[in-house]
């Protein structure tokens, strides 16, 4: 296993590097110009000049790209205009915030989606099996930012259930001591109980939010994975030998289920961490998706370059995480 | 140990690390001492005179740095909160001042005041922090130069409490300018002590609050919010009522909103018009609207190339304009209409109404003179502003169609915005100026002055009005700036470099329990006058 983790990490190095090209060149043909937008709207020919110089625009684009390469070499990725601070910095604390949030859509998606999509194979054309359609639908359907509007509209301002969508904490509290940037963690950690149902409570709405728009394409995966797994000589062989019907659902059929699902669960987590702009925007979660498209707007390039990087990596150890856990669900993956 | 009693002590256990409370929320100040203020964006910096520095970058200059002298406050019409007078002046660090005989020279007395580092302040700091305006470049020497203050000799430190700013010509926008957001004074002896070899200290300044100012910053997470805490030795005014002030970044409106209506946050800057009619109407909150001073929506048209060219057809698309329509469905009513004016100008007020009207009979005669067969073009509006100023394009474009004028919308994302302004070939703009010494030669001498300026949108050549403009700008006689005054207006009235749509109004909306508020033309919020009924 250890093996094939490094061989795999190996292969992923050709797509890292065209990664960091492609941005490098992507960033550079976008057609504002970060000097004149910084230099602000009364400035002068000198003022542009100067701050042209200052971010290294003045140079060859190759000066430019060996400038940037050294940069990254040394973990520096460069310092964001917009927010003025380094980019490095700030991915490092709003990647917990997305992470957190996302995992907690994600991990209330599976849990309503599994069940629901089992449910709907097992009792086709029942009560259940609709249900199932229904939400799925719905969950495509429905845009992200209208349901989370909704949300708040209604738990929050009509019923007053949700605290404040004021973010990752109510403003009277203080964060948790920093260890893993994950709130929840970080207030078990330091004990602090007060903190810890206070960052929960601000979680639910933008996860409820996030698991409606995740959990259609779960459901709709884990039903039809379901019903092929069913209809499949081996379940039937089973059902023929007389085992259980736990046995033959859970065991056979869910198990073999299973390979569709998580190649399904690791896409959408990837989609949602860095795609649910909206979601952060409602809710002011101080997100990296918002951070990555405002940094856009302003020709902000060192964040829009850390942002891609991020997530490319990012990528590609979920990939192998899921590659590996193949492994664990299906003997035939390990031998090959 | 019986299982009743392992049950009722591994609970115990569980439970123990929630009770533990932290001990410094008994200290902190309680919520009536704390204001919660929700805004889109935050500042981006600390420094209101370093490069690229953010709109919001004006309340930590305003609310944590001192200047010599501020604006002084006049009440609103309605009873609601407070404005200000350009042309009165009250001490700020500096107890009193007093013009040389000549005019050419003010020298300045400062009051015994201490920065947030203890140490007190003294001529030489204001000398430094001046200096670095008029140096550092980008729109702090820009803002600077606009009251003639431009080089360093022009500041001296006579004593330690006595300082003395030399004119290079004499200029009424000099004095004005020192009340301004960039003019405020640093602890320069903490920047420099930190400034690593860089003389202006760009990178500490930029992280750090080095002032003497009614509030320090406590903690700034950029993005996410920034929390000010009074600071209790204040010299330079009455100390403010609130203790703690947290400005926390909310990026969709809707939800600023919902956080007011429902009373979680106190204050809501900036929100759509559409929301604050609302909240006007529905009355549950208190919504202040000031007119912008020297503050107007436009549509600029390219004199220098394009269709445009032809000052009938600028005269038509004035007459064309949907005054109406612009200020119900793109503003909501929240502006002041700047159409209708019977005549040529009879008075200085800046803005002031243009003698249009919509009138297609008039805009169908100018265009058959001028352009018969009509012409295809573009409008340019920034992204940014694309609430108010996609709706005014939409109604344009619906506007000129019978005139043969076909309009394609242009909407782009602010830094390409600002490099196809500093271009100057787009044929129609849809974008706001507003000016923070409300003059109008000031506004003039930005959006028409032959200096070409970047907001001088419709690339405007005129060197009658420039002679009128700088005539006005430098002259002390009251008859002869009103004279010229309304020269140019009237100028700009005929010549349509641009069509004034409407003056907006700077809105904000409140909780009915808090009070004191304080309009500036930076048109941040300032925390020292903000008051909060239990």
């Amino acid at each position: 296993m250890l093996r094939t983790t490094f061989w795999r990490l190996g292969t992923a190095v050709p797509s890292v590097v065209g990664v960091i090209i492609v941005t490098f060149l992507l960033t550079r043909v976008l057609p504002g110009d970060p000097a004149i937008y910084f230099a602000g709207p009364v400035a002068s020919a000198q003022a542009i000049a100067d701050i042209r110089r200052q971010l290294g625009l003045d140079q060859p684009l190759w000066a430019q790209f060996l400038r940037y390469v050294g940069d990254l070499v040394h973990g520096n990725l460069g310092i964001s205009l917009n927010t003025g601070q380094p980019v490095l910095a700030e991915i490092a604390t709003r990647l917990p915030a997305s992470a957190e949030l996302t995992l907690c859509g994600l991990l209330l998606a599976v849990a309503i989606a599994v069940p629901l999509g089992v449910l709907a194979a097992l009792r086709q054309d029942s009560w259940i099996d609709h249900l199932c359609r229904v939400v799925t639908t719905a969950g495509v359907s429905l845009p992200v930012f209208f349901t989370g509007l909704l949300a708040v509209y209604v738990f929050y301002y009509v019923l007053g259930w949700a605290p404040a969508p004021l973010g990752r904490l109510d403003s009277f509290l203080s964060e948790p001591p920093r260890a893993t940037g994950f709130f929840l963690i970080d207030a078990l950690l330091a004990r602090d109980g007060e903190v810890f149902f206070a960052a929960l409570g601000q979680l639910v709405l933008p996860a409820l939010t996030l698991a409606v728009f995740a959990l259609a394409p779960l459901a709709r995966i884990t039903r039809a994975a379901m019903l092929t797994a069913l209809a499949s000589e081996f379940v039937r062989t089973a059902r023929a030998a007389g085992l259980g019907a736990r046995t033959v659902v859970f065991t056979y059929a869910f198990r073999n289920a299973l390979l569709p699902l998580l190649t399904t669960i690791g896409m959408v987590f990837s989609f949602l961490l860095g795609a649910n702009v909206l979601v952060e925007k409602v809710f002011a979660w101080p997100g990296i998706g918002s951070y990555a498209v405002e940094a856009l707007i302003a020709s902000d390039f060192a964040p829009v370059q850390g942002f891609v990087l991020t997530m490319a990596i990012l990528y590609i150890l979920l990939n192998l995480l899921i590659d590996l856990l193949y492994g664990l669900v299906d003997p035939r993956m390990r031998a090959a | 140990m019986k299982r009743r009693a392992f049950l009722a002590a591994s609970a115990g256990t569980i439970a123990a690390p929630f009770v533990a409370r932290r001990e410094a929320a008994a200290q902190s100040p309680s919520r009536a001492e704390t204001l919660l203020l929700v805004q889109e964006y935050g500042p981006n910096s600390m420094d209101m005179q370093g490069l690229g520095a953010s709109q919001p970058v004006n309340g930590v200059a305003l609310n944590c740095y001192d200047r010599l002298v501020r604006f002084k406050r006049v009440p609103l019409p309605d009873g609601q909160g407070m404005t200000f007078t350009l042309n009165e002046l009250e001490p700020e660090l500096a107890e009193s001042w007093q013009t040389a005989s000549d005019g050419m020279s003010v020298t300045f007395k400062l009051r015994d005041a201490r920065f947030h580092s203890g140490r007190p302040v003294t001529a030489k700091d204001v000398k430094w922090s001046l200096d670095r305006a008029v140096s550092i470049g980008g729109f702090a020497t820009t803002q600077m130069a606009a009251g003639s203050m431009e080089k360093p000799e022009q500041f001296v430190a006579v004593d330690d409490k006595t300082f003395r700013i030399d004119f290079i010509r004499k200029d009424k926008l000099l004095m004005p300018n020192l009340g301004v957001t960039i003019p405020f004074v640093f602890d320069s002896e903490l920047a420099i002590r930190n400034a690593a070899g860089d003389p202006w200290a760009k990178e500490y300044l930029k992280n750090n609050v080095a002032g003497s100012g009614a509030f320090k910053v406590e903690s700034w997470k950029p993005g996410t919010e920034t929390i000010y805490i009074r600071n209790d030795d204040w010299a330079s005014g009455p100390k403010p009522a609130m203790r703690r002030i947290i400005t926390r970044d909310i990026p969709s409106p809707a939800t600023r909103r919902a956080l007011l209506e429902r009373g979680d946050a106190d204050v809501s800057f900036g929100l759509p018009p559409k929301d604050f009619k609302d909240l006007a109407e529905i009355g549950k909150v208190q919504v202040i609207g000031v007119p912008v001073p020297n503050g107007i929506w436009y549509a600029a048209m390219n004199t220098a190339t394009g269709p445009y060219t032809d000052v009938r057809v600028r005269q038509a698309v004035a007459w064309a304009m949907p005054y109406d329509k612009i200020m119900q469905a793109a503003l909501y009513g929240r502006g002041v209409p700047m159409w209708g004016a019977k005549g040529p100008p009879t008075t200085t007020a800046w803005p002031q109404p243009f003698p249009y009207d919509t009138n297609m009979e008039k805009a169908k005669a100018l265009m058959q003179q001028a352009a018969p067969g009509g012409f295809s073009t573009s409008v340019l509006f920034d992204a940014g502003q694309a609430t108010i100023a996609e709706p005014i394009a939409v109604l344009i474009k619906e506007a000129l169609a019978p005139l043969g004028i076909n309009v394609e919308l242009n909407k782009v994302p602010g830094a390409n915005f600002r490099g196809e302004l500093a271009k100057k070939t787009a044929p129609m703009v849809i974008n706001r100026f507003a000016g923070w010494l409300d003059w109008p030669d000031y506004f003039f001498f930005w959006n028409y002055h032959g200096n070409n300026s970047v907001f001088n949108v419709s690339s405007y050549q005129n060197p009658a009005l420039d002679r009128l403009v700088d005539a006005a700008r430098f002259t002390s006689d009251q008859a002869v700036y009103a004279e010229n005054v309304k020269a140019f207006i009237a100028m700009a009235q005929e010549q349509l470099p641009a069509v004034p749509l409407a003056q907006p109004l700077h809105d904000v909306a409140m909780l009915k329990t808090i009070g004191g508020y304080q309009f500036w033309p930076c048109r941040e919020p300032d925390f020292r006058s903000f008051t909060k009924k239990a």
